[in-house]
């Protein structure tokens, strides 16, 4: 109760209800996320059954045109899938592979940014140098390397399985450098303040200096490189699904879904490709505006303005 | 023998490239409980070094190469990082110059003032708080109930130093290092700041060292005066006897140099040249290119710390005692 009036009066509300472009992101996302979370509650179609799917429906445009359909508001796609149904389901996958790699993005990324840049030195110019060779390989070769070892370890069909897991590890695996420069900048920049050297003298241990005064001054860039990363493991999974690495068209994500209209786009079939791609679009757009504001409100250095 | 602290002989070097620097050669003092000791001198004199030399927190490449730092008969250069943990912020506390940089931006004071607690003892959250409470209202924070819940950007500036004042204050520590405590605020808080750090020093007993090159702020608080020159102190003793009757010519120089209301319009003294670079420090003595009253003596050997027969303080310069007659052979111009 206490916690709750202790955020009822805060800055972050305040400037939260003060801010449109923050508002109605936050209405966006939070809307994109419950619809996926309840897409098998949601959705008029489950485009997993294979049962229930018609390839006779296949490539039927929106409801609204003359050919439409009313059981499919926004068409179907080249297998005769609703369309939005299948959109629904592949937010939600799009949504959990994104911020599963972000997650693990920024724990290794993180931890090793924070004893790099704390560390200084042979440790720092070690795994700096790490990142960079993480970093010159793309994270295509990384998806390429990882998937063909997996698909002759385990076979085809245990990849299909797993392919969500293993698309978090794979994104995660090869985009941590990120992370780690951006949290070793700012360990560099703000391990030299007074209040470190303050935190010594109260006699803190260095591991309590790293992790709870030196990390929380050093989230705001993580932040804002957070939502960036967000948008981008979306992107790279789509880019790996396009390539036969990603999710396959069985279980088909944001970005296998675009790609796989994106064949048809001359054809007519315009709407397999637009209306994934602007839901994928919104969905960064609003992720990213709230990273912005997130940004400007949690660092309490810009609150005197 | 029962002081509550004893330097002695320190020496802290930097390693550069070019070679190690001394920053701090040979300094010593003591320090009894409930004594209140000045360490004046210029920027760069090692004043700050001295302090954190204390806490054996000199930060690389520096490092304390001899001597030793008597704290309740333990010595503290010799202790391990664990045990040298305990003392800090437990026993000795620290006071920095600018209160907008040593607290930490993003967690509250009240977090700040438990963790400190918490660190070294074995204490609840509630109980920290309590205490936390107690030191806010004894450095004259009002309302501190929700001040605890406050971030520094909320507090003025000198709201904040009592803040670290009180953090510093929060285990009850024998020892206060206040390392320029007012220089990053106005003359008004100033005064306050110090008045209530005499105050608490007083009232509880503690030790304090003083670090500072404002005089008069000195000659109000501290019992004791150790004047730096160039890592080493030139001058020691009695408050009253450094201000009223200096014996070496540098604070003889720092006194004359103060702006007395004499001679409104004037020119104020001043000592010419500046202090030397700490990677030339001149043969002999380090302060003879700048003294009035220099000898041959002063440029091959280095004076030590002695006691001037007549005189109460102790001065290190070669010049100061000599019986009548005796100097003009060693005086040159």
């Amino acid at each position: 109760m206490k916690q709750w009036k202790r955020f009822k009066d805060s800055y972050f509300l305040h400037s939260f209800k003060h801010d449109r472009v923050a508002i109605i992101s936050f209405v966006v996302l939070l809307t994109l996320i419950l619809l996926s979370i309840l897409a098998p509650v949601i959705a008029p179609h489950n485009p997993y059954e294979t049962a229930s799917i018609d390839i006779m429906n296949a490539e039927m445009p929106p409801s609204w045109m003359e050919e439409g359909n009313p059981d499919f508001i926004l068409g179907t796609d080249i297998q005769g899938r609703g369309l939005l149904s299948t959109m629904l389901y592949g937010l939600r996958l799009s949504v959990m592979i994104g911020c599963g790699a972000v997650f693990l993005q920024a724990v290794i990324g993180i931890f090793i940014g924070m004893i790099s840049g704390y560390a200084g030195g042979k440790v720092d110019s070690f795994l700096m140098r790490i990142a960079d060779v993480q970093l010159s390989f793309s994270t295509l070769m990384v998806a390429i390397m990882i998937s063909a070892i997996f698909q002759v370890a385990f076979g085809v069909s245990r990849y299909e399985q797993l392919a969500v897991p293993l698309l978090v590890l794979i994104i995660g695996l090869a985009e941590w450098p990120q992370y780690a420069r951006t949290v070793r900048a700012s360990v560099l920049g703000e391990k030299n303040k007074e209040y470190v050297e303050a935190a010594r003298v109260i006699g803190l241990s260095s591991t309590r200096i790293r992790w709870r005064h030196i990390l929380p001054n050093t989230m705001s860039p993580v932040l804002v490189i957070s939502t960036i990363q967000v948008a981008n493991a979306v992107m790279s999974e789509a880019a790996l699904s396009f390539l036969g690495l990603g999710m396959p068209i069985t279980k088909p994500s944001l970005g296998s879904l675009i790609n796989s209209g994106f064949e048809y786009i001359f054809s007519g079939s315009w709407w397999i490709t637009l209306f994934p791609g602007i839901l994928l679009v919104v969905f960064v757009l609003v992720i990213n505006l709230l990273g912005d504001w997130l940004r400007d409100v949690l660092n309490p250095k810009l609150y005197k303005r | 023998m029962d002081h509550l602290l004893e330097v002695k002989d320190l020496e802290v070097k930097f390693a550069l490239r070019m070679g190690d620097l001394t920053a701090i050669n040979g300094v010593s003092f003591t320090l009894d409980r409930h004594e209140r000791l000045g360490l004046v001198g210029e920027s760069g004199a090692g004043k700050s070094v001295t302090g954190f030399a204390i806490i054996n927190l000199i930060s690389k490449p520096g490092y304390i190469s001899g001597g030793s730092v008597i704290f309740e008969g333990k010595d503290l250069t010799r202790l391990t990082d664990e045990e040298m943990r305990h003392i800090r912020g437990n026993l000795i506390g620290m006071i920095f110059q600018d209160p907008m940089m040593t607290l930490n931006p993003v967690l509250t004071i009240g977090t700040q003032m438990v963790e400190t607690l918490q660190a070294h003892m074995n204490i609840s959250r509630k109980d920290a708080e309590q205490i936390a409470l107690k030191k806010l209202r004894m450095v004259q924070i009002p309302s501190p109930e929700k001040r605890l819940q406050q971030y520094p950007h909320e507090f003025s500036g000198g709201m904040r130093q009592r803040i670290v004042v009180a953090i510093a204050l929060l285990a009850d520590p024998a020892l206060i290092i206040a390392d320029e405590p007012t220089t990053a605020l106005d003359v008004t808080i100033q005064a306050e700041i110090m008045e209530l750090l005499l105050e608490l020093c007083e009232s509880e007993g503690t030790g304090l060292i003083l670090i500072t090159h404002d005089l008069a702020v000195v000659s109000q608080v501290t019992q004791k005066i150790a004047v730096m020159y160039a890592g080493k102190i030139v001058e020691a003793g009695q408050t009253e006897d450094i201000i009223d009757n200096p014996l070496h010519p540098y604070t003889q120089g720092l006194i004359k140099a103060l702006p007395d209301g004499r001679n409104p319009g004037t020119r104020l003294n001043q000592i010419p040249g500046v202090m030397p670079s700490l990677i030339d420090i001149p043969p002999g003595c380090s302060f003879h290119p700048r003294c009035s009253i220099r000898g041959d003596i002063c440029r091959h050997e280095s004076p030590a710390l002695r006691e001037i027969p007549g005189y109460r303080n102790m001065a290190a310069c070669h010049m100061l005692g000599l019986k009548k007659g005796q100097p003009e052979k060693d005086r040159t111009k």
